[in-house]
């Protein structure tokens, strides 16, 4: 792929170097732009772990999930993932950094992250733009194809990775 | 709802620090967690600015339009009740196009233009007509080729394999991706269109500025 684009870029004429920075520079203003977003969620996420109170909240869904298999240190992740971008970002970077990458809650964590969208992000901004109030049943159905790719993932890497 | 849920876990992490009598380590965790969150957009910025380059080029050599192509039937199939030559369809193809690849930036103003389009065909200017709630649908659960924000992190952890991941989220995104679809059809289905107006509709609300990005970070990545 990092052989290919540029190559049939090339024989289509484009200026490939202008266009590749060109798009870097959104990059570049992607990352710089979510720190502060990133920021702000890591600190509180942080406040709540290092307080003890997500183990207690753990231990309350653990006997359930534990029953299904499921890692309980995932399932704040799932409850995240569609309100915001960057707070579940934040979470699954904490999930990598404490458990690391290649264990199940890391793998689970990336493909959760790497799946479905932040539903309610995408609804504001989709809708807010064309003046839609009413948006019937699009946020059911939003809602509803995240539980399905929450429970696909976590699925998924225990059948993969397992 | 996202300040709710920030605020909530602040004091309730500053509640249970209070209760086990240590309440330094409040401060000690927010500046713990504030270096980490800087941290990792640092890492981040060499894998985005390469890929956002790349995808650049993809966009700019027409591959986003080749791949609309392709996809023709399958929008047709999805969006019954937009006429074939009308220009929404081109925005909803490369808007689909876009989240595929991963090229979250550029799908979000293609999906708004998309969105524009479809209001004009809408009759009721307030509601969202049918094909909105279907393109919603699908950029909520859209399919991830590439998740690169996740590869990088994972990459900045040392992962014995950052890539490991994109069979199993192409995997999930298309159990979701489907999900979507059926939820969509049946709903569609049940719903009536064009929906009995409240008695109150008259009333002239002024119309909901673009609530853009206070919410976050949210494109396909």
């Amino acid at each position: 792929m990092i052989a290919f684009i540029p190559l049939y870029a090339f024989f289509r004429k484009i200026p490939v170097y202008e266009s590749f920075v060109d798009g870097a520079k959104d990059g570049f203003s992607t990352a710089i732009g979510i720190i502060p977003h990133l920021v702000g969620m890591m600190v509180a996420i942080s406040v709540f772990r290092a307080s003890g109170a997500m183990d207690f909240l753990i231990g309350l869904a653990a006997p359930l999930v534990q029953w299904l298999h499921i890692p309980p240190e995932v399932l704040p992740l799932g409850i995240l993932r569609p309100l915001t971008g960057t707070g579940s970002l934040a979470f699954t970077t904490d999930l990598i950094k404490t458990y690391g990458p290649d264990s199940m809650i890391g793998r689970i964590a990336s493909t959760i992250q790497g799946s479905t969208d932040t539903t309610l992000y995408v609804l504001t901004v989709y809708f807010g733009a064309v003046g839609i109030r009413n948006g019937r049943y699009a946020l059911k159905v939003g809602l509803f194809s995240d539980l399905v790719g929450f429970a696909a993932a976590i699925f998924i890497c225990l059948l993969l990775f397992g | 709802m996202v300040n709710k849920i920030w605020l909530g876990m602040l004091l309730i992490g500053f509640g249970f620090a209070a209760y086990k009598g240590d309440i330094n380590l409040v401060t000690k965790a927010a500046f713990e967690g504030a270096e980490t969150g800087v941290t990792v957009c640092f890492g981040l910025i060499s894998v985005l600015v390469f890929w956002m380059g790349i995808m650049r080029l993809a966009e700019d050599a027409g591959l986003v339009a080749k791949i609309s192509k392709l996809m023709g039937p399958v929008v047709r199939f999805l969006f019954p009740d937009v006429p074939k030559n009308d220009p929404a369809m081109g925005y909803i193809l490369s808007n689909m196009s876009a989240n595929l690849l991963g090229l979250g930036n550029a799908a979000t103003p293609m999906g708004i233009r998309a969105m524009q389009e479809l209001q004009r065909l809408n009759p009721d200017k307030t509601s969202a007509s049918p094909a909105m709630c279907t393109l919603l649908a699908l950029n909520t659960a859209s399919i991830t080729l590439i998740p690169t924000t996740l590869i990088a992190i994972r990459n900045t952890y040392h992962s014995a394999n950052p890539a490991e991941i994109v069979g199993s989220t192409l995997l999930a995104t298309a159990i979701a991706t489907l999900a979507a679809v059926f939820a969509d059809r049946w709903y569609r289905r049940r719903t009536p269109y064009p929906p009995v107006p409240p008695a109150g509709a008259a009333n002239s609300a002024p119309p909901p500025a673009t609530r853009s990005a206070s919410a976050g970070w949210g494109e396909g990545t």
